[in-house]
């Protein structure tokens, strides 16, 4: 090809910016369209986003993973049979479905006095790739650093989960606290991020105002240890003060929930 | 109904007809006829449509399209947000507003970001506005501590429930707007109010009794135009696939609104946006922008190459009102159009141009901008 006079791309000369934001900016143009590089960027990034958002989690090998690290593990699923249902119908993830509900049910969870029965679910939510890379490395530093007289079985794999869906299955499981690992909303630069969210006295009908959230765990953001440290410490503080949520904001989970409450707030 | 759709499409039904009958017309009627219309019913109409609002310029004459820069940053990070700021003011955006969604909640840190911006346009002279899209009592509380606040921001919704649910309600408002007037801080004009609506906010907040998502939207916009607003913005597709699945709803939804709040003498723009988890990509944006472009939407966001880091969605960019402008042959505020072109960022053609790294906008970076050092480089 013959060379071009002039190069078809011009350069921003602006690019000593680009150090102060994650943002997008001085990305030059062709004409005044974005270059095919970034548009690349862009639509590979959305790709795995979606991939994220429609890979279904593969239950058996999480769980066969877990048990080998010692996690008793029940496996239930919401009353959205698939991807689409639970995409179009937030209230079905919200709920189990009639058998795992009696699958719950017919647990008899034996609590020894004095001790404290916290339950984790793992969720796949709106990312299964954040379940898949994240939720056994976090359960594994819950679980070294849990007191030891509290209680920490079964850990319930949900599919097709809502946040919510963790009230109903803490309920069946006479849980003092329900913790559910689940993944979040895929952004462009993070397919796989995972969230916390913790209630106290778990029960059907439990609104977000009653948990607290830990979010942005993924290789970018918190780490597993000071993630499971900030659960552990919010849990502590929820037994001694018997609530959990809006309530009981701690210094460090500030900046999470203000970002929750502006996800809110613009709409 | 089908009666008022024909005559809304008569020739004789025109601009000047539309605006003295806008006052007349409820949000249920707007949101039932916009039911009949087809997508290019809807196109036709509202563009005949005309809202002019005013602040430091001059927004919603024919032929314009307007821009809200949209700088946001996860920490509200002053250097981060000025960083994008720039970008899209070289980029020609930012004639509708610079509005910011802040990370944090805390008055002292959207405090400091209401003195960021405003320096920006004191120093270079700037026809536009400042927004910081924080609760209104936030923003009440700033302007009794005389902080420099431009236009009051607030999301509100078509039911007095899911106002209260927004912690608003009528009163509320007014008391914002009053409080904002007070600072008369306009140049041009005194439209002081930014809202932001959406087709779901109703519903998801269980306050919708049983009424449809447009009605409950047109209802907002009735909202809307009683506090004479410099804009109104809907956020189309930001509120998930249970609300808007695909593209097709997407450009349905997007239509209907902007329909329905011109035809109620509302200056409506459009956030043209999805998340990752509805069956909606940036081809869906294109079609949608440039449908509503054709329909004279008052305005469209401008975010960094259209990812929004700190909402984690995408939107629209400083590149796409570029294209629509070239496309489309619209032009940026009139207020505005002259600054671009004082600065030298349009030529006299009115086209964008790039610029030199000389730039005055470039060289009025301050120091400490330039200057600043992070953690890593310091070791």
């Amino acid at each position: 090809m013959r060379k071009l006079d002039k190069p078809i791309l011009r350069r921003d000369p602006w690019q000593q910016l680009k150090r102060f934001t994650r943002a997008r900016i001085a990305l030059g143009r062709a004409g005044s369209s974005l270059p095919t590089k970034e548009l690349l960027d862009f639509t590979l990034s959305h790709a795995m986003a979606r991939d994220a958002v429609h890979l279904a989690l593969n239950v058996a090998a999480l769980a066969r993973e877990l048990e080998g690290q010692e996690f008793s593990i029940q496996l239930v699923h919401s009353k959205a049979p698939d991807r689409m249902s639970y995409l179009l119908r937030p209230d079905y993830g919200r709920q189990l479905n009639k058998q795992s509900r009696r699958q719950l049910q017919a647990i008899k969870p034996v609590i020894p006095s004095g001790a404290v029965n916290l339950v984790i679910v793992v969720g796949d939510g709106l990312s299964s790739l954040a379940i898949e890379r994240h939720a056994k490395p976090l359960l594994i530093e819950i679980k070294k650093n849990i007191p030891e007289q509290w209680k920490l079985d079964p850990v319930v794999i949900a599919s097709q989960a809502r946040v919510a869906l963790a009230d109903e299955i803490g309920e069946l499981l006479a849980a003092d606290i329900v913790a559910i690992l689940i993944g979040e909303r895929p952004g462009l630069r993070s397919p796989d991020s995972l969230s916390i969210y913790m209630t106290y006295a778990p029960k059907v009908g439990c609104s977000d105002a009653d948990r607290n959230c830990i979010s942005n765990i993924c290789s970018e953001g918190l780490s597993y240890d000071t993630a499971a440290n900030k659960l552990l410490w919010l849990a502590k503080e929820a037994i001694r003060r018997k609530l959990s949520g809006v309530a009981l904001k701690d210094e460090g989970s500030m900046q999470e929930i203000a970002i929750i409450d502006q996800h809110r707030k613009l709409l | 109904m089908g009666d008022f759709r024909d005559w809304l499409l008569t020739d004789s039904t025109d601009s000047v007809i539309l605006k003295h009958v806008a006052a007349g017309i409820t949000p249920e009627m707007a949101a039932a006829v916009c039911k009949l219309m087809r997508n290019q019913d809807l196109i036709l109409v509202a563009k005949k449509c005309q809202v002019i609002t005013t602040f430091r310029d001059t927004i919603g004459l024919p032929g314009r399209l307007s821009v809200r820069l949209q700088p946001n940053h996860p920490t509200d990070d002053a250097c981060g947000i000025a960083a994008s700021i720039l970008d899209g003011l070289l980029y020609g955006s930012g004639d509708a507003v610079i509005g910011i969604n802040p990370a944090s909640d805390s008055l002292s840190a959207m405090r400091d970001l209401y003195y960021l911006v405003d320096e920006i346009i004191q120093r270079y002279d700037i026809p536009t506005q400042s927004c910081i899209l924080t609760h209104v009592t936030n923003q009440i509380q700033l302007i009794e501590k005389n902080i420099p606040v431009d236009l009051v921001f607030q999301s509100i919704a078509g039911t007095e429930k899911a106002n209260k649910h927004f912690g608003i309600d009528l009163s509320l408002l007014h008391e914002a707007r009053s409080a904002a007037l007070s600072l008369n801080r306009g140049t041009v004009g005194n439209n002081v109010m930014y809202f932001e609506t959406g087709q779901g906010s109703a519903l998801s907040a269980d306050a919708n009794f049983g009424i449809d998502q447009q009605t409950c939207e047109a209802r907002a916009y009735a909202v809307a135009r009683h506090f004479s607003p410099l804009l109104t913005n809907t956020v189309v597709g930001f509120i998930g696939p249970e609300y808007l699945y695909d593209g097709k709803q997407l450009i349905r939804a997007g239509l209907e609104d902007h329909f329905c709040g011109k035809l109620l003498g509302v200056p409506l723009g459009c956030d043209v946006c999805y998340t990752n988890h509805a069956e909606i990509d940036q081809d869906d944006v294109d079609t949608l922008m440039t449908l509503l472009a054709a329909a004279g939407v008052t305005f469209i966001m401008g975010v960094p190459r259209a990812d929004d880091i700190m909402l984690n969605y995408q939107s629209t960019s400083f590149y796409d009102a570029l294209y629509l402008r070239k496309v489309m042959g619209l032009d940026v505020a009139p207020e505005f159009e002259q600054w671009l072109k004082r600065v030298n960022i349009m030529n006299d053609q009115g086209k964008i141009q790039p610029v030199e790294p000389a730039h005055p906008l470039l060289q009025g970076i301050p120091e400490h901008l330039l200057n600043f050092k992070t953690p890593n480089e310091k070791a």
